[in-house]
């Protein structure tokens, strides 16, 4: 629209009182007021209380230096901070006179400059005749730099994908507790639950140690009458030994519940390996898949064999990828 | 007459001591041995208690029925020991999960049912000796072991269909049981899995978070972030929305509401 | 010209002023309007809270060692003598019981981390339910949902840097949150930790850089510019007497609403010192180190956190699979998902609003109250309580608990809620919206408005005095 149009069209509205909001009609009002004066005793009052700030923060000094207990500290400064903040609330509402001002608001927009922007901003580029082409060029050269500025990230990670796959578990690797003693079957009595390593799997940086992911393992122990495993596993749990990874396969976290009734007859739940974190619920019995809970993949399975000094070892590399789901897992 | 009263008087009062001072004795960490050595006159008194109290689930000589109660041969004085002082046992309903009240039973009819069952073979009831365990390895085990159902201050939570307990209650020879037993669905352990000293040494770790020392102030549950959310919300954010009101209200002068019209417009 | 002692304040000012040109800048900040209203303090709650953060954090920053390398335990704390902890878990052991007044600032500053992201909540409330992200404060308003999510980020960074048993699993899960990206989630989170979970040591430190300078030196920056938009657009204001689009109407910087908003920063600092003091919280020798082969019961996270916690225990176990990879783990569902749709619909709010909820692309500076707009108002219920229900069902376990009702059962009871409970709030709060409005009347606050009567003679009398009407105007 021309300036002159625009001009008129405003003044029309401004006279017909369009531009207020739709709220006004109510009667002009002017709210500003000062009232001033502070009753004696709200200054004698406030005085009084910040007198007191001082005397709890060399309270605070004091304890700081002499007996450092957390809860006296708390208390001193918290005093004194509270009765600093009532002496300025006192002081806000009752000393210094209370306005209420009115101010106008300022105008933001101003169309005309806004236009004289892009007028000012093409006379830059006065005489240029292949704008597109330099843009395109500028363009391409500003991804180039954004993404020389941005690879230095990947410097951040070994960027081996390698590591989410591998574990320290090897047939003939023995499991040992967290203290680095072999495990032997006859002390995994039925009902019970251990947690193992790998022996001598070597530090984190080698794949292995306890922290790593792909180490641990739970032991339990079931009634072999009672296994479901599938053909393939059916000597991967001796004396009904079963071993199974110990990270969860929805988010990482240690399984270390293990639920096993006493009296199967009145307890309708089976065994079942649980995850604190979100309740995923595993079946130990048919080879760890999802009873319950969001995890998306059955928990791996490590074959368990029994070796002549009745030490319990690995029988082979766990049933499936430890841990979390990501793109890289076959399915 | 007057004398004979007195004498029937002080023999019940001192019968009344005299269970008294049982009853605490028992309460204490020192075990008693294994039932084999229990006097038949206390196994006797145990199998009555047992055929009025017990028998309906677990049959008349402790064989157990299939989809009420289990059979408790083998199981010892262990067992019934940890289920009769902690109340789990007697259950009225044989598909409820035990939970820990008081106990249904004095000490002296607990003793006589512990000598019955204990009778039928099995572990005697252990003896646990919290100071003669490690404080540090017991946090190490309780945390391996034991936190993820108990909470890692024992504090109690859930697995998938059942309660577990918190640890506030529990003795030292409560904790040397339960570990043996594995009561309910919890899991148990031997003697290769957990030895003798490795148990004082959970009891007394169990024994530390009875007693925590909060050094930060009011331990609010030591359960972590929900009670802090809620402390934080209720408590701080609330006080702070109180300052702001304060701060901020300003007393606006409105006229009276007026009465509604008679007819509407 | 006499020199006198009563000048002094003058040259004070005089000197500042003949070197920077202040005076007049100092002016403008003298006579500047606030707006009185008490939900207008919560931003400043929230700016305090950082203050108080960033003094407390300090202190810390001088004494934590961010090092995750293992070492035995040979400090105060008996339970704990000989395991094998992290350096870094060590040194908050050693601020908790060996530094005077270590606790303290530990827990003060915790607390405080607790109030700010509440204190934001609150304030990206009010700023929802009065229409004041509309122009021109919609800029602003996306700076303030930033500011949001940075803080949440923030606060995870700073609560999992002592390596103790809750936080990192919390961790742990972040990272499974990172690896379920689709596609690019392996390199993404592997490239971030340095290898697979618990990573190298180098991830600790990069945790202790960001939530001690980067994230920090933007929040701060990003806080400056939030102000700085305050202050050139003026606050806005509800309606009232001489309340108009165009002025503000309020106390003015000096003396009035600098006095009380220092009493606020006050009263901001003493409540979570108080609490600091009286109330433990996150007490890490109690949860004992972390190591990835041991959990606990009830975990949770920091109360922010919670809906996250929640939505990943509801999600149903799907996960989806293409070309024999497995695209979408479940992860992905509650951690990016839900979280990315509740920040999208936050993002795209002001633009929902103006071209479908509200229909009005005029700028305002007035107000709206919650009741005057009941279709947002009912929308933004909706919202929250959809947050809310699962929110709650994060913490279904203690609730089980407590209660003893089955937690397979109270997951179905929450997946119904997620359904059921939106509508209901939606329905519930247009309804109670249009009450109120017809009523004029605020349920705790009464009636508001102006009295008008017809008087004898024909005029109107409005509040007691005459009023004239320009019959011109409509």
């Amino acid at each position: 629209m021309s300036r002159a149009w625009k001009a008129i069209v405003m003044f029309v509205l401004w006279r017909t009182g369009g531009l207020r909001s739709h709220r006004q009609g109510q009667p002009e009002v002017d709210p500003s007021e000062r009232h001033t004066g502070a009753p004696a005793w709200a200054e004698l009052l406030v005085v009084a209380v910040l007198l007191l700030v001082p005397v709890a923060a060399l309270a605070f000094v004091a304890l700081f230096v002499l007996d450092p207990n957390t809860q006296l500290l708390g208390l001193a400064l918290g005093a004194a901070l509270a009765l600093l903040a009532c002496a300025l609330v006192l002081a806000g509402r009752w000393l210094v006179p209370q306005e209420t001002k009115v101010e106008q608001r300022p105008r933001l927009a101003d169309p005309d400059a806004a236009r004289e922007v892009i007028e000012q901003a093409a006379e830059g580029v006065e005489g240029i005749t292949r704008r597109r082409l330099l843009a395109s060029a500028a363009g391409v050269a500003g991804a180039g730099l954004t993404a020389a500025v941005v690879i230095p990230v990947a410097a951040l990670g070994p960027g081996l994908e390698e590591q989410l796959r591998r574990t320290p578990w090897r047939a003939g690797r023995a499991l040992v507790d967290e203290q680095g003693n072999p495990m032997l079957a006859a002390d995994i009595i039925e009902r019970s639950f251990q947690t193992a390593f790998p022996q001598g799997a070597g530090t984190a940086a080698e794949g292995g140690g306890q922290e790593d992911l792909g180490s641990p393992v739970v032991v339990v122990r079931v009634d072999p009458a009672t296994l479901r495993l599938p053909a393939e596993r059916a000597d991967w749990a001796p004396q009904g030994i079963l071993a199974y990874s110990k990270i969860c396969t929805h988010a990482a976290c240690a399984i270390s519940l293990f639920r096993d009734p006493l009296s199967p007859s009145t307890e309708s739940k089976g065994p079942a390996l649980v995850c604190p974190c979100h309740y995923s619920t595993f079946d130990v019995l048919d080879g760890g898949s999802v009873e319950f809970g969001p995890a998306g993949r059955p928990l791996p399975q490590l074959p368990l064999t029994i070796d002549s000094a009745g030490v319990l070892r690995a029988a082979g590399p766990m049933s499936g990828p430890v841990g979390p789901s990501w793109w890289g897992d076959p399915s | 007459m007057r004398r004979r009263l007195m004498m029937m008087v002080a023999l019940v009062c001192g019968a009344l001591a005299l269970t008294d001072f049982a009853a605490h004795r028992d309460a204490s960490a020192t075990p008693s041995p294994t039932s084999t050595a229990a006097p038949s006159g206390l196994v006797a008194q145990g199998h009555a208690l047992f055929d009025s109290s017990c028998a309906s689930c677990h049959g008349l000589s402790a064989q157990g029925i299939s989809g009420r109660a289990p059979s408790l041969h083998g199981v010892g004085a262990l067992a019934a020991d940890f289920y009769l002082q902690t109340g789990r046992m007697p259950l009225p309903n044989p598909k409820a999960q035990p939970l820990r009240t008081s106990p249904a039973f004095s000490q002296s009819k607990i003793k006589a049912l512990v000598a019955y069952v204990g009778s039928f073979g099995g572990p005697g009831i252990p003896t646990v000796q919290p100071s003669r365990g490690s404080l540090a390895e017991g946090q190490r085990l309780f945390g391996l072991d034991c936190a993820g159902c108990h909470t890692i201050q024992g504090q109690g939570g859930i697995v998938t269909g059942a309660i577990v307990p918190a640890l506030n209650q529990a003795t030292p020879r409560q904790v040397g049981e339960a570990v043996r037993i594995g009561p309910y669905v919890m899991p148990r352990f031997g003697e290769g899995e957990l030895t003798d000293t490795e148990v004082n040494s959970l009891a007394r770790y169990i024994q530390s978070i009875q007693h925590p020392d909060n050094l930060g102030g009011w331990g609010i549950g030591r359960i972590g972030p929900i009670p802090e959310g809620m402390v934080a919300w209720l408590l701080a954010a609330a006080a702070l929305l109180l300052i702001a009101r304060l701060l901020g209200e300003r007393t606006s002068e409105q006229p009276e509401r007026p009465p509604r019209p008679e007819s509407s417009a | 010209m006499n020199h006198t002692a009563k000048d002094r304040p003058v040259d004070a000012v005089a000197f500042v002023d003949e070197r920077l040109g202040v005076a007049r800048g100092m002016r403008w900040l003298m006579d500047y309007v606030f707006p009185d209203h008490w939900s207008f303090l919560l931003g400043e709650i929230a700016l305090y809270s950082f203050v108080m953060l960033v003094l407390t954090g300090t202190f810390l920053a001088l004494f934590f060692d961010p090092d995750t390398t293992q070492t035995v335990y040979h400090g105060s704390y008996q339970a704990l003598q000989g395991q094998s902890v992290s350096d870094a878990y060590a040194s908050t052991l050693h601020i908790s019981f060996d530094v005077s007044g270590g606790l303290l600032a530990r827990q003060v500053h915790h607390w405080a981390a607790l109030v700010f992201v509440a204190a934001i909540t609150l304030h990206l409330l009010r700023i929802v339910f009065t229409g004041a992200f509309r122009k021109p404060r919609d800029i602003n308003y996306f700076i303030g949902v930033t500011l949001l999510a940075l803080a949440i980020l923030e606060g995870f960074a700073g609560y999992s840097l002592p390596d103790d048993l809750l936080s990192g699993m919390g961790l742990a899960i972040a990272w499974a949150v990172a690896m379920s990206l689709p596609l690019i989630g392996g390199p993404f989170a592997t490239a971030l930790w340095g290898g697979r979970f618990p990573g190298s040591t180098a991830f600790e430190s990069r945790l202790f850089i960001a939530h001690v300078f980067l994230l920090p030196a933007i929040i701060g920056g990003l806080i400056a510019v939030h102000l700085a938009i305050i202050m050139r657009q003026r606050h806005s204001q509800f309606p009232g007497p001489g309340r108009r689009e165009d002025n503000v109407v309020g106390t003015p910087m000096w003396p009035g609403y600098a006095l009380r908003s220092l009493g606020l920063f006050a009263a901001v600092a003493a409540v979570p010192v108080l609490m600091g003091g009286l109330i433990q919280i996150n007490p890490v020798w109690l949860w004992g180190p972390y190591h990835p082969y041991i959990g606990t019961n009830g975990a949770q996270p920091d109360w922010y956190l919670g809906w996250l916690i929640g939505a990943l225990r509801l999600m149903p176990n799907l996960e989806i699979h293409a070309f024999g990879h497995t695209l979408v783990p479940n992860p992905f569902f509650g951690g990016v998902l839900f979280p990315g749709i509740v920040f999208g619909l936050l993002y795209a709010l002001p633009w929902l609003d103006r071209r479908f909820i509200s229909r009005d692309y005029r700028r305002h500076d007035l107000l709206e109250r919650p009741r005057d707009n009941p279709r947002r108002s009912a929308l933004a219920a909706a919202l929250l309580s959809t947050v809310a229900v699962v929110f709650a069902a994060g913490s279904a376990d203690r609730l089980f608990f407590q209660f003893g009702f089955g937690y397979e059962g109270a997951v179905w009871f929450f997946r119904g809620a997620f359904l059921v409970v939106p509508v209901i709030a939606y329905a519930v709060t247009k309804r109670v919206c249009a009450e109120l409005a017809r009523e004029q009347a605020h349920p705790l606050r009464g009636w508001s408005g102006h009295v008008v009567i017809r008087n004898h003679s024909g005029g109107f009398d409005a509040d007691g005095e005459a009023i004239e009407l320009d019959t011109a105007e409509r």
